[in-house]
């Protein structure tokens, strides 16, 4: 179903050799944002042009192509960066985690481990973990060439001062391999280990911000900390209302207008398949229930 | 004998230049010896240049021709020609100067201000304190004002503190400007009995006094300052 | 000479230096050694380079001629053009310390004033949240603010405590070399007064040497052993502070003794 109006994967050929030289930079340089020539895309800038352009210029006609948002397969922005590649790359797409080869996501990374071969490709909104408190890009990037990262800490102080313990949940920082500080995009602090010496290579694009960098496999990704306020990934006072999964990142659901609510996997395939290998949570829908009779 | 100041042909003159360059003429041909133990007194009349003297020996006035020489840690230094850090080395351990007047930072109390040079030569500030606490209840400074910053004190009161600061350290060569002047009679013989206690610790002095009754109890020579008068 | 004061080795020497902008000239053969525990002011109206000077001093202006050599910790007197940006801005951070006249120029205004003595502690890698809010705490006693405000930003301290956390923060490092600019400038004569007192002290109880270009001459009374009286660019007399102020020599600067009122 090779839409003849479109090149392949909609971008023409220039501008993927162009971005693939940048990915390629970024994987060489773990951690280090490259500066790349991003495109208009269809889409506003906030939806994921930097990810769409990385994804766009690594698919290849075989590929299987995954995205999330929010850990769903199935919201609006998840349903139509897939069929943007359905229509303009002809590839086939899946919602399961384990069959994709190539997952696009936003916010999140899939419960399930990742695999050797598989690729992750980030959407970024902010990549500089330092913007924070340095306002000058000019000053951030020699900082980062000089290894200067004290101001990080700064902001981590920030959150024990005001909060008693770091509460930044999201964008958490990270050093990768040692060397580069880098805002992992707004995925909570729960997916930050996961990050860590992954099989999968980890790709990042920044659209508006026009950068890309860069985790290739098997790199090690430190989240930032104090020796006496150590980082911890959160647990959840509950397992998964729908699948009873305890290792999950919960989404609260609200369920009606009298402040009834459940907590359920963000990941929605993780959880599909786990309920369909027969775990069962509190919440679980009605046919599910008849197993109890079994 | 240590010859502990030995000053030849020294001279000073003021050049006025926002008076169109008036050049004044203060001394020349300044000769003379301070050995230890000894209290020397500057006379002759105001203007004579008597201040002038122990400031260019102090090293706050420069020498326009001869040398000044000080033993400092037993080796003669010319402060004539010495380097800035040279002086300031000379006089934290060899050269203290009383002047008549307090130029003291706000806000620091007294105690401290009178402990300060001894702490500056590296003595504990406890043991600092307690000294200048012995010699301010000497020069009968009441203890309830050592708290306090001498700036609010009276101006009998401030001079005594300085003078207090000038005595309490252990420097070889005292300068002392007009240490007695407006004191009253009690005070007056605080200072010539520490005046006397300095000598015995072999302490060289070069002093201004205009009380006559001082001069004669002090000093050991008297050295005539209008025979160094510059021609103008 | 074996004191603090005293010691042979010059910390900082400059060397015929001069910076000039085309045909206009900001500061010219500007040469002069800088020992450990020496205090040095600047004196000079504005315009007169002092503030050039500083910024040639501090390695933050490339000289058009000369040179700046400062003695690193391991006691080798370096040129600092010959070091590279990296040792440049650690030495900024750690040996150094830089006092701005608008402290909102030397501090982060949005964040703690913990975070503001801590910053410079974190920068070196200390990676103890306890020991580095204990440190800060313990330079905020010493600049004499009260400790319960370690949370609070300095956008909401007044002038004189903005200075003071200016100062702590630069000092926590425990940097040999501090260049000041104008410190005093800008507050109430009774806050300069504290704030005098207080760097007077720090000054001698830390040993440091510092550089403070100032237009008071009061203030270089207070702080400074030694003192530099500049004039279009040049250095016109130096000397003993006091030998200066009280027996100048050049015409210029007794205009500037003259126009102040006596201590």
């Amino acid at each position: 179903m090779n839409a003849p109006a479109y090149n392949f994967a909609y971008l023409d050929e220039q501008t993927k050799r162009m971005i693939r030289r940048a990915i390629l930079k970024a994987i060489a340089i773990p951690g280090y944002q490259v500066p790349f020539a991003s495109r208009e895309m269809p889409m506003p800038y906030g939806w994921g042009t930097g990810g769409v352009q990385v994804t766009a210029a690594i698919l290849g006609p075989s590929d299987v192509l995954k995205v999330i948002d929010q850990g769903s397969d199935d919201t609006t922005n998840a349903i139509s960066i897939r069929k943007f590649f359905a229509k303009t790359a002809g590839v086939a797409t899946t919602t399961s985690t384990a069959d994709a080869t190539v997952i696009q996501t936003r916010h999140r990374i899939p419960e399930a481990s990742l695999q050797s071969g598989q690729v992750l490709v980030y959407q970024v909104p902010i990549p500089e973990p330092l913007r924070f408190l340095e306002p000058r890009e000019t000053e951030t990037r020699r900082m980062h060439a000089l290894g200067e990262y004290g101001l990080m800490h700064v902001k981590l102080y920030e959150d024990i001062a005001r909060f008693g313990h770091i509460a930044t949940a999201y964008a958490y920082p990270v050093k990768v391999n040692a060397r580069y500080v880098m805002d992992p995009s707004p995925t909570p602090k729960f997916d930050n280990p996961k990050m860590d010496n992954s099989p999968a290579l980890q790709l990042f694009g920044a659209g508006r911000e026009k950068r890309i960098y860069a985790i290739p496999p098997y790199t090690q990704v430190v989240s930032l900390d104090f020796e006496d306020h150590p980082f911890t990934r959160y647990r959840f006072d509950a397992p998964c209302a729908l699948c009873g999964a305890e290792d999950a990142y919960l989404d609260e659901i609200v369920t009606d207008d009298q402040g009834s609510r459940m907590f359920v996997c963000s990941d929605t395939d993780y959880c599909e398949n786990r309920q369909a290998a027969g775990h069962r949570g509190s919440e679980s829908a009605a046919p599910h229930k008849e197993r109890a009779h079994d | 004998m240590t010859t502990m100041i030995d000053i030849i042909d020294a001279q000073k003159s003021f050049t006025m230049h926002l008076q169109g360059g008036v050049r004044l003429p203060v001394v020349r041909g300044v000769c003379f010896q301070v050995n230890a133990g000894e209290c020397v007194v500057l006379s002759g009349p105001s203007g004579a240049g008597k201040s002038s003297i122990l400031k260019m020996i102090f090293g706050n006035y420069r020498c326009d021709g001869g040398s000044i020489f000080v033993r400092h840690e037993g080796v003669p230094q010319n402060i004539a020609t010495s380097e800035p850090r040279q002086i300031l080395s000379i006089r934290r351990s060899t050269i203290g100067y009383v002047s008549q007047f307090l130029r003291a930072v706000p806000r620091v109390p007294t105690i401290d201000v009178v402990a300060e040079p001894l702490v500056a030569t590296g003595i504990g500030r406890d043991a600092a304190r307690e000294r200048a606490g012995r010699l301010l209840s000497c020069l009968n400074i009441p203890e309830r004002l050592w708290r306090l910053p001498p700036s609010t004190f009276s101006g009998g009161e401030q001079q005594r503190v300085n003078i207090a600061r000038g005595f309490i350290s252990d420097l070889p060569v005292l300068l002392l400007d007009e240490p007695t002047a407006s004191l009253d009679a009690a005070n007056r013989d605080v200072v010539i009995r520490l005046i006397d206690e300095k000598k015995r610790a072999g302490v060289a002095m070069v002093a201004i006094v205009h009380d006559d009754e001082v001069r004669h109890m002090i000093a050991d020579r008297v050295v005539d300052v209008t025979t160094f008068a510059a021609a103008a | 000479m074996t004191d603090a004061h005293g010691t042979d080795e010059a910390l900082l020497v400059a060397e015929g230096l001069g910076k000039s902008y085309g045909r206009l000239t900001a500061c010219q053969d500007i040469s002069f050694s800088l020992y450990p525990g020496e205090v040095l002011a600047i004196v000079g109206e504005s315009g007169s380079g002092k503030t050039t000077l500083l910024q040639l001093l501090s390695a933050q202006l490339a000289p058009t001629s000369g040179r700046v050599s400062y003695r690193m910790r391991d006691g080798v007197l370096r040129d600092l053009a010959s070091l590279g940006e990296a040792e440049r801005r650690f030495l900024f951070r750690t040996d150094w310390g830089y006092v701005h006249q608008d402290p909102a120029q030397g501090l982060r205004m949005a964040v703690s004033a913990g975070a503001n003595v801590g910053e410079r502690l974190m920068a070196v890698g200390w990676k103890h949240y306890g020991r580095i809010r204990q440190t800060a705490s313990s330079w905020l006693e010493r600049v004499e603010i009260d400790t319960a405000r370690i949370d609070d930003a300095p956008r909401t301290y007044s002038g004189g405590m903005r200075q003071r956390l200016q100062i702590a923060r630069n000092l926590v490092t425990e940097p040999r070399l501090v260049f000041m600019d104008e410190p005093t400038g800008g507050l109430d004569v009774s806050v300069q007064a504290r704030l005098l007192d207080l760097m007077r002290n720090l000054v001698s109880e830390l040993g440091l040497a510092a550089i403070v270009v100032t237009h008071d001459l009061a203030v270089a009374r207070l702080l400074s052993h030694r003192v530099m009286v500049m004039k279009g660019g040049r250095v016109i007399e130096t000397g003993l502070t006091d030998q200066v102020l009280d027996d100048p020599h050049e015409p210029y600067t007794q205009l500037l003794v003259s126009s102040i009122l006596p201590p």
